[in-house]
């Protein structure tokens, strides 16, 4: 195989969950902060999935006090401790762009009942 | 890539004193991607496949004038060197080679027959990375020097023309003149690259960057000829 798709496999992470657009996640990430570092937690829905291999990467948007925050993290980097699902969401889109027009209600999301 | 094939001897002088490990090697252009580093970082890389090379002759001052080491690189068909070249590798003993530099630095204590591999790098070092650059035929003026153009609308009806060719009164052009005119297919060095990672199982070097030359290209990597000083690095770290 070639050299550059074994370097890239390499450091690809086998325990990645599977989610989609629309689902809510709470991602792990290690912050440096004044020379400390600890793990932040960022829940929110995936709006955006894209990229493939090593560099892919999420794009996930919550409202926090009152303002939308949006913030992409690469799936594979080692900063990235873990992805959890909250919660499964159904839609019909793979760019869910469009919430960031909507406030409140209007920017709900179908839940998806899961099996347990 | 044949007219640098042979002949062509590396002066450097970015080793240190009393350097014992040959920071010279031959490689191919793999091509580039990104990877992790171990803080976290997603850094773009180049992949060179680099080395195993053999020390296929020692020159010295008595015998050849000047002091250097010819490394061989690359795999080849026994069959496709002409007979100079096999009959070196054969007087030398080693394993006939595709290509054949010659390097003048760092040859401290190197033998016939030894190997050099990408193990005398480390994550961290600066090199600096020769290769061709990849030909772009007979270039215009703005992709050869930089040159602005004119406007592509608002009446204007020069577009890609290389403008002025300087002053009519001297009744010549200035020597170096920027013009069209061939480019690319040069000797291209690309200084303080720093390593990424110095794979020594499979023979990888990754390089944080681009680097001259198309995929397949021949690159050679040396030790930085000036790297960066240790507080400039240190500054940079903050």
């Amino acid at each position: 195989m070639n050299v550059i798709d074994l370097l890239e496999r390499e450091q690809l992470k086998s325990d990645v969950p599977e989610f989609r657009p629309g689902d809510t996640v709470k991602v792990y990430s290690r912050v440096t902060e004044g020379g400390k570092e600890r793990v932040q937690m960022f829940e929110g829905v995936v709006i955006v999935r894209k990229g493939g291999g090593n560099g892919e990467s999420i794009t996930v948007r919550r409202m926090s006090h009152g303002v939308g925050v949006e913030k992409s993290f690469l799936v594979h980097s080692p900063r990235v401790e873990k992805i959890e699902i909250s919660k499964r969401g159904i839609v019909r889109r793979s760019r869910l762009f469009y919430l960031s027009e909507k406030i409140g209600k209007a920017a709900r999301i179908k839940e998806k009942k899961v099996a347990r | 890539m044949n007219a640098w094939v042979r002949g062509i001897v590396t002066q450097r002088t970015g080793f240190q004193e009393g350097e014992t490990s040959m920071k010279n090697i031959i490689g191919r252009k793999v091509g580039m991607t990104s990877v992790f580093t171990a803080d976290g970082r997603y850094v773009p890389v180049t992949v060179i496949e680099a080395g195993p090379c053999i020390v296929l002759q020692r020159k010295t001052a008595d015998s050849d004038g000047y002091d250097a080491v010819a490394l061989a690189f690359g795999d080849v068909k026994k069959s496709r060197l002409t007979k100079a070249m096999a009959g070196r590798f054969k007087s030398a003993g080693v394993d006939a080679k595709k290509v054949v530099r010659e390097f003048r630095d760092g040859i401290d204590g190197m033998e016939v027959g030894q190997a050099v591999t990408v193990e005398s790098f480390q994550a961290g070092d600066h090199v600096d990375v020769v290769g061709i650059s990849k030909g772009h035929g007979f270039a215009g003026g703005i992709k050869r020097h930089n040159f602005v153009g004119g406007s592509r609308t608002h009446g204007q009806m020069i577009h890609r023309q290389p403008g002025s060719n300087g002053d009519t009164n001297a009744g010549h052009t200035s020597r170096g003149s920027r013009r069209p005119g061939h480019y690319g297919v040069d000797r291209i060095t690309h200084q303080n690259l720093e390593i990424v990672v110095a794979d020594v199982e499979r023979n990888v070097l990754l390089v944080r960057g681009p680097v001259p030359g198309a995929k397949n290209g021949l690159v050679i990597v040396t030790a930085a000829l000036r790297p960066p000083s240790k507080t400039a690095a240190a500054q940079g770290a903050k």
